[in-house]
């Protein structure tokens, strides 16, 4: 591996996360594939913000025994990923609980099965 | 029909991936902001924290921070308004078998003790109230999980979760009645550089962080776990 690509190995990384995230929110058929989505791309998002704030050679911005290192990477979006996670954890939770509604009152997960029924509903009301 | 709609989306995907790729290029070679070079520079002899991350999250940005928890504390409450509040208890629908229950009630110490060790140690080291929160919302998750039975008490939780909360915003009033701003980090100079008792009102920010991010998240994931789930058969 050459030392160009090794450094855009994390830039190339996220944006395949991000991509595959994407494409599984967008196509798949099941709404807990969706959300695995969501997480993709959410961990795909705070791997480029991380690897943003990264030096080369540079040390964690941690003093040891009151002494810095000489060269440390960036805190801040170290800092902004250890909230934006805990954060991707409460949205997950929420979608999660909603879902678990959704599969409670419909039955089902799957999203055709449920677009048709809605499809059905309007349908009615329509008539009605 | 779907096929063609399965191409195209395709299509589109690679064709982000290659113009994030794009954007991403470049980003490496310089800070792209100066912030976090003055950050380096200032912020051990500013708040006294070892752990610079820590010093930015409670010292320099305290007021975001704040702002996560409500988020946070929304959420949970959202989910916990959609889920319901089921009269029977969070009774686990499967019981995981004797070693499993057993091996998860033998791990809850242990998880307990680490996720403490990480709140604690949030100004020193790697970690902090956000880490060891979810470490112990996972202690109390691992033996619902197994179906061991019940330890978490919702009504605890919800106690502790209000009463962190109530600290965090304390600790931050009396920062601005002290004179400074809401959130200012007080009395960062006691105690040696490094040291469990120093950087001032950091720590105990990030016990209450770790407290009511905890509670928060092991009431969620109780809520979500004692309701069963039937296995879909059309997935």
């Amino acid at each position: 591996m050459t030392p160009d690509l090794l450094s855009h190995l994390f830039s190339i990384a996220s944006a395949a996360l991000v991509a595959i995230g994407l494409f599984m929110l967008v196509r798949s058929h099941y709404l807990l594939r969706a959300l695995l989505g969501l997480t993709l791309m959410e961990a795909g998002v705070n791997l480029f913000l991380v690897s943003v704030g990264y030096r080369e050679g540079a040390a964690p911005p941690i003093a040891i025994d009151g002494q810095l290192p000489a060269v440390m990477v960036d805190p801040i979006p170290q800092a902004l990923i250890l909230t934006a996670i805990v954060i991707g954890v409460g949205v997950l939770g929420l979608a999660l609980a909603l879902a678990l509604r959704l599969h409670q009152s419909e039955g089902t997960l799957w999203l055709p099965r449920l677009r048709r029924r809605a499809q059905s509903a309007c349908s009615k009301e329509d008539a009605a | 029909m779907t096929m063609r709609r399965n191409l195209a989306s395709l299509i589109f995907t690679v064709g982000l991936g290659l113009m994030l790729v794009s954007l991403m290029q470049g980003s490496h070679t310089a800070f792209p902001v100066e912030v976090g070079q003055n950050i380096n520079a200032a912020g051990f002899a500013d708040h006294g924290a070892a752990n610079l991350v820590t010093s930015v999250v409670l010292g320099y940005r305290g007021l975001d921070t704040l702002g996560e928890l409500t988020i946070l504390f929304v959420a949970a409450t959202a989910a916990g308004m959609v889920l319901g509040h089921c009269p029977g208890g969070s009774t686990p629908p499967v019981r995981g078998g004797f070693i499993l229950a057993t091996a998860a009630e033998l791990l809850f110490p242990f998880l307990i003790l680490l996720g403490a060790y990480i709140i604690i140690h949030g100004h020193l080291s790697p970690g902090g109230g956000f880490q060891g929160g979810a470490v112990i919302a996972a202690a109390y998750y691992v033996p619902l999980l197994a179906g061991s039975g019940r330890l978490f008490s919702e009504d605890t939780g919800s106690l502790i979760e209000s009463l962190a909360g109530v600290g965090f915003i304390a600790i931050g009033l009396l920062a601005l009645w002290g004179g400074g701003e809401f959130l200012a980090p007080l009395y960062s100079h006691n105690g040696a550089p490094g040291a469990l008792l120093s950087a001032g009102t950091l720590p105990l920010l990030y016990l209450a962080v770790g407290l009511k991010v905890g509670s928060e998240l092991a009431s969620l994931l109780a809520r979500l776990g004692g309701i069963g789930m039937e296995v879909d058969d059309d997935a």
